[in-house]
Order: C-alpha cells, then sequence, then structure tokens
C-alpha cells in the first residue's frame, strides 16, 4: 500500500470493506450497547427545542431587574421558582437555555443539511469521474480543512452583518470539506464493484449510476458522518456566539449566555457555568450516538 | 524528490492565491470602506479623494492586481483603529501566540502520549475506557468555558493565578493549560487508533515472537510507526490549535494574534481583518508544506509523484 503525503483516505481504505448494515435495521435496539442515555437527552433536547415556548416556566426575554442575579435554588438566596438562577437581566436562566436549545439545534440541522449536501455531492462527483475533478476537488478541500474556521467565519460575520444565515453559512463552507473526503474514498471503493461495472455495460447514463448506484450506498455513511459531525456543530456555533460573532442577543443561545455572564464571573458563577455544562452534555450525548451509529451501521470507518 | 517539492510548493501558491482571491471578494462585498474613513463633514471632493488614494475608483481587476502586489510587498495597509501599518501590528502580537501554542503542543503531547499507550497497550479494560471517556469530555468541552471555569476555580475561589493579561509564568499558565487539554484530547484520539493498528501488524507480533522485551518492542518498532499518520493530521491539528488561540486570548486577555483577529472583528477595521487572514493563511499554507516534506523524508514507503 502506498500512501501519499497528506492523504488520509488511502489510510482509511487500508482497513478492509465489510458489509454496511441498512439505517432501518432495528434488530439491535435491546442489545446492552444500546445508548439508552444518550438517546434519552438528545430526545428531552429536541422534545425543548420544539416546544420550547410552552415549556419554559419563565419568559426568555423579559427583564426583571428586582430578580437579578439570583443564585440557583440549593443555594442561599436561591428559590425554586428559578431553578438554575438569573442572569443579570434577570431573566430565568434554566428557560433560557431552553430557548438555546432550539437555537444550537436549528443551526446543526440547517449546517449538517446545506454542508453535508454539498460535501456529499461534491464526494461523489470527485470519486466517480477521478482525474482532474477529483484532483482540484480534493486540494480545495484539503485547503479548507486546514485554514482556522474561526478566523473565516468571523470575517463572514462581519461581511454579512451576523446572524443565523452568516453562522450556517460558515459551518458548511467547513463542514463540506468533511463530508466530500470520506463520501469520496468510498465510492472510489463502490464504483470498481461488478454491480456498477454491470450498470455501465449494459448502457446506463453516468446520471442513472451516481443516483441508483452509487448514492444509495453511501446514505449509511453520510448518516454517520452527520451523527459524527453534529457534536462539533454545535461547538462552533457555541464559540462563534460567544465571540459575538454569531446569534447576536437578546435570542437565546448557549454560546452568548455564557459570554453574557463573563462580568459576573468571580462572584455569580452560575450564568456561566449553566450555559456551559449544557453545551458539554449535548456534544457529549450526540458524540455518544454518533459513535454508537458508526459501529452499528459502518464497522468499517476508523475508530478515532 | 525535487519532482515532488517543486509540485508541492506550486500547489502551496495557488492555495495561497484562492486565498486572497477569496479574501479580496469579501472585503468588496462589505462594501465601501470609505465611509469609515472620512468624517460626517467632508464632502464629496474629500471621498472622491480618499477613493482615489485606496484605488477604489479603478476597475475590479486592476484592483485585484494593486492588491496582490501590496501582499507581495508585505504592505498590508493601515489599520483603521490604531492608524498603524497592519504588518506592525500583527508581528508585535505573534510572538506571544507563538510561546502560547509551543506550551500547548508540548502540554498536549505529555498528556496524549502516556495515555494513547495505556488506553491501546490495555484495550477493552477499564483504564481504556476511563481514558477514552476523558478524552471524549476534553473534545466536548468548549475551550471558552474551560477557559471560564479554570478562571472561577483558580482565580476566583483559590486565588493563586491571575484572571488574564499577560507579564508573569502565572498569567501564563491557565491560558495554556485550557488550549494544551483540547490539543490532547484531539490528539490522544488521533495516536490512539493509529497505535491500535500497528500493534496488531505483523511485525510487531514477530517483534514479540523473537522474545524482544516489551519496551524495545514499544520504543523502536510500535511508536515510530504509529506517530507517521498522526502526522497527516498535523495540518488540522495546527487548524484547531489556530482556532483555539482565537478563543483562548479572548478569554484570558493575552496580548496575542488571536486576540488581535478578534478586536479586528468587533471594532469592523477590515485592513486589520484582512491582513489577520493573510498572515494566517501563510503560516497555514507554510506550515503544511513543511509538514508533507517530513512525511515525505520520514516514510520511505511514500510515492513522489
Amino acid at each position: 500500500m502506498k500512501i501519499a503525503p497528506g492523504d488520509t483516505n488511502a489510510i482509511m481504505q487500508t482497513v478492509p470493506v465489510a458489509h454496511a448494515r441498512s439505517v432501518f435495521a432495528i434488530r439491535r435496539l435491546f442489545s446492552a450497547d444500546y445508548p439508552w442515555v444518550a438517546i434519552s437527552v438528545l430526545a428531552v433536547l429536541t422534545f425543548v427545542a420544539i416546544f420550547g415556548d410552552s415549556i419554559a416556566p419563565h419568559d426568555m426575554y423579559e427583564p426583571n431587574l428586582m430578580k437579578r442575579l439570583t443564585p440557583p435554588f440549593w443555594m442561599d438566596g436561591g428559590s425554586t421558582d428559578y431553578l438554575l438562577g438569573t442572569d443579570a437581566l434577570g431573566r430565568d436562566i434554566l428557560s433560557r437555555l431552553i430557548g438555546g436549545a432550539r437555537t444550537s439545534l436549528t443551526v446543526a440541522l440547517m449546517g449538517l443539511v446545506l454542508g453535508g449536501g454539498i460535501g456529499g455531492a461534491v464526494g461523489i462527483v470527485a470519486g466517480y469521474f477521478g482525474g482532474a475533478i477529483d484532483d482540484t476537488i480534493m486540494r480545495v478541500a484539503d485547503a479548507t480543512l486546514a485554514f482556522p474556521i474561526i478566523l473565516f467565519a468571523l470575517l463572514l460575520s462581519v461581511s454579512m452583518g451576523g446572524g443565523l444565515l452568516a453562522v450556517v453559512i460558515a459551518i458548511s463552507i467547513n463542514l463540506w470539506a468533511r463530508f466530500a473526503r470520506v463520501i469520496r474514498s468510498d465510492v472510489l471503493i463502490i464504483r470498481d464493484m461488478d454491480y456498477v461495472k454491470m450498470a455501465k455495460i449494459s448502457g446506463a447514463s453516468s446520471i442513472r449510476i451516481l443516483w441508483r448506484h452509487i448514492l444509495p450506498n453511501v446514505m449509511n455513511t453520510l448518516a454517520v458522518l452527520a451523527g459524527l459531525q453534529v457534536g462539533w456543530v454545535i461547538i462552533l456555533e457555541a464559540t462563534l456566539s460567544f465571540l459575538g460573532a454569531g446569534i447576536s442577543p437578546p435570542t437565546p443561545a448557549w454560546g452568548s449566555m455564557t459570554a453574557e455572564g463573563r462580568e459576573y464571573l468571580i462572584t455569580n458563577w452560575w450564568v456561566t457555568f449553566m450555559p456551559g455544562a449544557t453545551i458539554v452534555i449535548a456534544v457529549v450525548a450526540f458524540t455518544r450516538l454518533g459513535d454508537w451509529l458508526r459501529d452499528w451501521l459502518d464497522p468499517r470507518l476508523p475508530h478515532e | 524528490m525535487l519532482r515532488f517539492l517543486v509540485r508541492r510548493v506550486v500547489q502551496s501558491v495557488v492555495t495561497l492565491f484562492l486565498l486572497f482571491a477569496v479574501v479580496f471578494v469579501l472585503a468588496r462585498a462589505t462594501g465601501d470602506p470609505t465611509g469609515l474613513l472620512v468624517p460626517p463633514q467632508g464632502g464629496a471632493e474629500t471621498i472622491a479623494l480618499v477613493r482615489k488614494n485606496l484605488g477604489l475608483d479603478q476597475p475590479y481587476y486592476l484592483q485585484f492586481v494593486l492588491f496582490m502586489k501590496q501582499i507581495a510587498s508585505g504592505n498590508l495597509g493601515i489599520s483603521f483603529l490604531t492608524r498603524r501599518p497592519v504588518l506592525d501590528l500583527i508581528m508585535e502580537r505573534l510572538p506571544y501566540t507563538i510561546i502560547l501554542a509551543v506550551a500547548a503542543m508540548a502540554i498536549g503531547t505529555l498528556l496524549a502520549v502516556p495515555m494513547a499507550m495505556t488506553s491501546s497497550l490495555k484495550r477493552g479494560r477499564a483504564v481504556d475506557t476511563a481514558i477514552q471517556v476523558i478524552g471524549a469530555l476534553g473534545i466536548a468541552t468548549p475551550q471558552f468555558w474551560l477557559g471560564l471555569v479554570l478562571i472561577q476555580i483558580f482565580a476566583g475561589w483559590l486565588r493563586l493565578l491571575p484572571v488574564g493579561g499577560a507579564g508573569t509564568w502565572k498569567h501564563f499558565v491557565l491560558p495554556a493549560v485550557t488550549l494544551g487539554v483540547f490539543q490532547a484530547a484531539n490528539m490522544m484520539r488521533v495516536l490512539r487508533s493509529s497505535l491500535l493498528e500497528v500493534l496488531s501488524s505483523d511485525f510487531v507480533m514477530l517483534a514479540r515472537i523473537k522474545g524482544l522485551p516489551e519496551y524495545r518492542v514499544i520504543g523502536s518498532h510500535v511508536m515510530r510507526n504509529a506517530i507517521l499518520p498522526v502526522l497527516t493530521f498535523g495540518g488540522i491539528l495546527l487548524a484547531t490549535l489556530m482556532t483555539g488561540t482565537i478563543v483562548v486570548e479572548t478569554v484570558f486577555a493575552w496580548p496575542g494574534f488571536g486576540r488581535l483577529a478578534y478586536d479586528a472583528t468587533i471594532y469592523r477595521d477590515y485592513p486589520l481583518m484582512q491582513g489577520v487572514v493573510i498572515v494566517a493563511g501563510f503560516i497555514v499554507v507554510g506550515t503544511n508544506l513543511a509538514i508533507d516534506i517530513l512525511y515525505a523524508l520520514l516514510d520511505p514507503r511514500i510515492r513522489f509523484d
């Protein structure tokens, strides 16, 4: 096996191919390694992201200066009215965390659909046609991945004046490259399979082969990749919002909530602690689910 | 080897060219910066003069040529905010970031190597699980939050270290650790999977059958081969490190390159932002080129075409 410099895909290909399982197989649902905890956490997150407005105990936006910087309920001066305390404007932290779930999941979903869709399509084209197209696309992908994404996101955010769309685009710009690399290396194997050759001999057009024979066979990899990248996307959105280049206040976002608490860090630790801890819990749950999906659907992907 | 070198250098130049083209387009897309430079009472003549001096009255392709010429001659323009040359500002700040990055890499390596070794040699045992959980937590923890939590503990409650700034070694500890922990978690994961692959290879089994002592097996057979694939991730590790410095320097008010990038953004200092991205481009492309050449020198299996 010869490996070109910088070609991590070649290293991945040294692992033998196994037949991937279908996304829809639910045989293992009750096995011991089923990630019940992660799925429960994510179910709660999704639920509050959708129904947040009716669940939140308090208004997410309405300041209440009488109640500002109330500690969490277990501390002196805390009350069960505000379970996780209030921020500097007297807004209920729990309610804003619930609102932040919607922001995070929306950005993650949009970023994954946009970045994953483009990356998947580009990866399929690069892998199937090969040659100069492949070389060019993969060079651009490598360059994209090597560049610190935050810098680019900051620049983009300034150009576009911030907001949800700027964050989604910034994320997609990096995400497509991650998808394209892995999907391409999958397609390189699939295109040499007998059924693809047969389709070619029987006169199927390139578009038909890509649509009917290649795409269905990379769907599992796409699902696994999406699962593995959600956590990273959530952290990136939070980081951008923390730096003031993402979702702008007063819209609740975990990153900007952490930033808002910085001034009160030493005296009122909970304002920064709660949103950050929420991010860690959400990301760990997504990563666990992603790892499990990978092991279950596609044992060939590397265990990083 | 020479052909490989030439090819890689040409690729790097093309990459940089593309990056600069993107920066150029983005900078033009933000609108005319004249409005920020000319005071409101300045008349149409002043505006026309400023536009002429900046070359903004030229067609776009000529502006692009001018832009590239300026980069080539090291002229990155004047910062709106400080009225000082952008390149000077960047060069003042870079050393702070470099020592921070070096310290983070050192901490990362010191943590990652023993953890990855233990975890891969004791695969499936409790130690392995524990190390993997720590690694997963390290990657799931946003750096800005880890930094704030460390400030809370060591500056707020224990009063051992300062909240931020630079000056003494005490200012250096928290930012370096925050950055290092994340690097460690990333490196650990890459190194662990690489080690697992090498440990199951035939030559390691042969070395063991020969009866080599374990430290020789690990030292001269396993480690050498496991390090190489980690090098291919060097470029991505560098990108995460640079991203990390922007976040960490902002949290700890560390006067480095990352903090400069952040300030340039929030104060809408376009020439400075542009300069930061261009310099970062040079660093990233240069380091990746160096990594590839190093990789080619270290691994006799690779092809030079």
